[in-house]
């Protein structure tokens, strides 16, 4: 009886404690989102505003994170730069998220020769390893960063394909969804009003878990020059610009890796949350 | 008397270890206005599927259905959904035949809002609906997991009243339940077929509970109707073997 409670108690803490996680992290990120889409309030100085006289300075008290080689300040080309890499992973991950959901119910709930041809168009693409063929793609196109949104959308959306695909089979045959059919809705009602919702559990937390890798695949293109192009601040430009010097003034390569891995560790830490609160065994008692 | 339902040669298949495996096998029978038919065989005989093919939730790989005089087995979309104005099913397992993440009264009101019906007034005739299957109308707030399988079986035939049907096909819509919620479920099912006069497939493998409810019963087996007539006649004077067999385990 007692280890009984015992474990009450402890999934009870466990489920406070996921809450309380959620929540810091999710003000964390609306601090970073609150300063990325104000980022022209926020910095101190013009991220663009080039001063030859105060190049390459240290870090120190009129520029925390010191000066790049135009003299422009690193804290605020850092969070000028959040602005365009979160919000294009952001905007990416919902690209990505929407036609991958929408092919996956379609392929799952039809079945057939549809389903047949888009899983194998998917596999084409799951087959080659995603980095080089966004690299391809992206080379194709030229470099731009809509054009890096777009060949990592062009990599990343059959992932969801199969995931919503999978998802579907497992909720399409429930009595539940004989019923709404029984109760004489359409399929497009069906999906959206039945299938959606049972579904978007698993595909949320993937995505919100895809924003820190697209964060890192797009900064890579960028570092590459596949991406965004100078002077625009982005971080993965930012440290590819400055890779040279990082012996003699780290600072420039440093500060804009720093928000990356920041960053993309609050977002991946969010989406593993995430999964905790959405799963099952843990909100068993509603 | 008026013909509801009449099933033609019946006939379905499925692969089964890569076997053609016979689930119903041209079977053929009608349900007139009013009356209670049976339909009793062992686990695995073909009734679900027969239900199911009836209800055009599965194809039927031959045979006709005719729904008040209209073949129904080709229709698509539009005139699919048409039917199911007049045929309406409960399903074996109460809890999962209302979407997880809907409460039970917009389950039931789903089909009148598909019917055009202002949600006010949708809303309006639920609460009716519950009363009538005895729900306090609480449970129109509730979702499936808050509520007893008794109380999710009477929301599923509240739902199923909800369009006005002329034939209900129960699918072992006891079976899942402990037999005092049970007989409390085929109570209901009695009232509402007197007083509404519906015609009813119910489908179980209960005898008492045929004898109990139904005019006239069929004797199902490895997909052939074996035995028809009334509960009575069946159950003392069984014709076939396989009778025999049922009644006997069952008393
Ligand atoms: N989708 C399917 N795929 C393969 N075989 C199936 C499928 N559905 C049913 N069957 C098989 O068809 C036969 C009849 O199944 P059915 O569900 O109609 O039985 P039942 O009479 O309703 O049994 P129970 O009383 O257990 O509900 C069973 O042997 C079953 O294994
Ligand atoms: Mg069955």
């Amino acid at each position: 009886m007692t280890e009984k409670t015992i474990t009450i108690r402890e999934q009870k803490v466990h489920k406070d404690y996921t809450k309380v996680k959620l929540i810091i992290l999710l003000i964390l990120l609306g601090l970073l989102l609150l300063a990325a889409a104000f980022a022209s309030k926020v910095s101190p100085f013009d991220p663009y505003e080039q001063d030859l006289g105060s190049a390459l300075q240290e870090p120190g008290d009129a520029h925390i994170f010191g000066t790049d080689r135009y003299g422009r300040d690193m804290l605020s080309r850092v969070i000028m730069g959040s602005q365009t890499t979160i919000f294009s992973a952001l905007l990416l991950v919902c690209i990505i998220t929407v036609v991958g959901t929408v092919v996956g119910i379609f392929c799952g709930y039809y079945g057939g020769k549809l389903d047949a041809v888009l899983m194998r168009i998917s596999d084409i693409f799951l087959a080659f390893p995603g980095m080089v063929f966004a690299i391809a793609v992206a080379g194709v196109l030229s470099g731009g960063l809509s054009n890096a949104v777009v060949a990592l959308a062009c990599i990343s959306w059959p992932k969801f394909a199969r995931l919503a695909r999978s998802q579907v089979m497992t909720v399409k045959d429930a009595p539940y969804i004989a019923a709404a059919k029984l109760a004489g809705s359409g399929t497009v009602k069906i999906m959206i009003k039945h299938i959606l919702p049972n579904i978007a559990g698993a595909i949320i937390v993937t995505a919100v878990l895809d924003i820190g890798t697209m964060i890192m695949e797009l900064a890579g293109l960028s570092f590459l020059g596949l991406g965004a192009t100078p002077p625009t601040a982005e971080w993965g430009s930012m440290m590819s610009n400055g890779r040279s010097m990082l012996q003699t003034c780290p600072w420039v390569v440093l500060a804009p890796g720093f928000a990356i891995f920041i960053t993309v560790v609050l977002f991946n830490l969010l989406g593993d949350t995430v999964r905790d609160v959405l799963d099952p065994r843990n909100s068993a008692s509603h | 008397m008026q013909t509801i339902l009449e099933v033609r040669g019946l006939k379905r298949t499925f692969y089964k270890d890569k076997e053609l495996f016979t689930a119903v096998n041209g079977i053929s029978f009608e349900v007139k206005k009013g009356e209670c038919l049976g339909l009793v065989g062992e686990s695995g005989c073909g009734k679900s599927t027969t239900a199911k093919m009836i209800t055009r939730l599965l194809e039927a790989e031959e045979g006709t259905i005719y729904l008040n005089g209209k073949e129904i087995q080709n229709l698509k979309g539009r005139k699919l959904r048409g039917i199911y104005d007049d045929i309406q099913m409960v399903f074996q397992t109460p809890q999962d035949s209302f979407d997880p993440r809907c409460k039970l009264g917009d389950g039931i009101m789903e089909s009148m809002i598909n019917h055009g019906m202002t949600r006010v007034k949708a809303k309006t005739r639920m609460l009716e609906l519950m009363q009538m299957v005895e729900l306090d109308s609480g449970f129109a707030e509730r979702y499936p997991h808050q509520v007893s399988g008794g109380q999710c079986q009477r929301a599923a035939i509240a739902r199923a009243l909800a369009v006005e049907p002329s034939l209900i096909v129960l699918d072992e819509a006891t079976s899942a339940l402990d037999v005092t919620v049970q007989a409390q479920i085929v109570e209901l099912l009695k009232k509402l077929q007197r007083e509404m006069n519906l015609s009813m497939l119910l489908i179980c493998h209960d005898l008492a509970l045929v004898q109990n409810l139904c005019d006239r019963v069929l004797v199902m087996y490895q997909g052939n109707i074996v035995e028809e007539g009334t509960p009575d006649e069946v159950i003392q004077n069984p014709k076939e073997e396989y009778t025999k067999i049922l009644i006997d385990s069952v008393l």
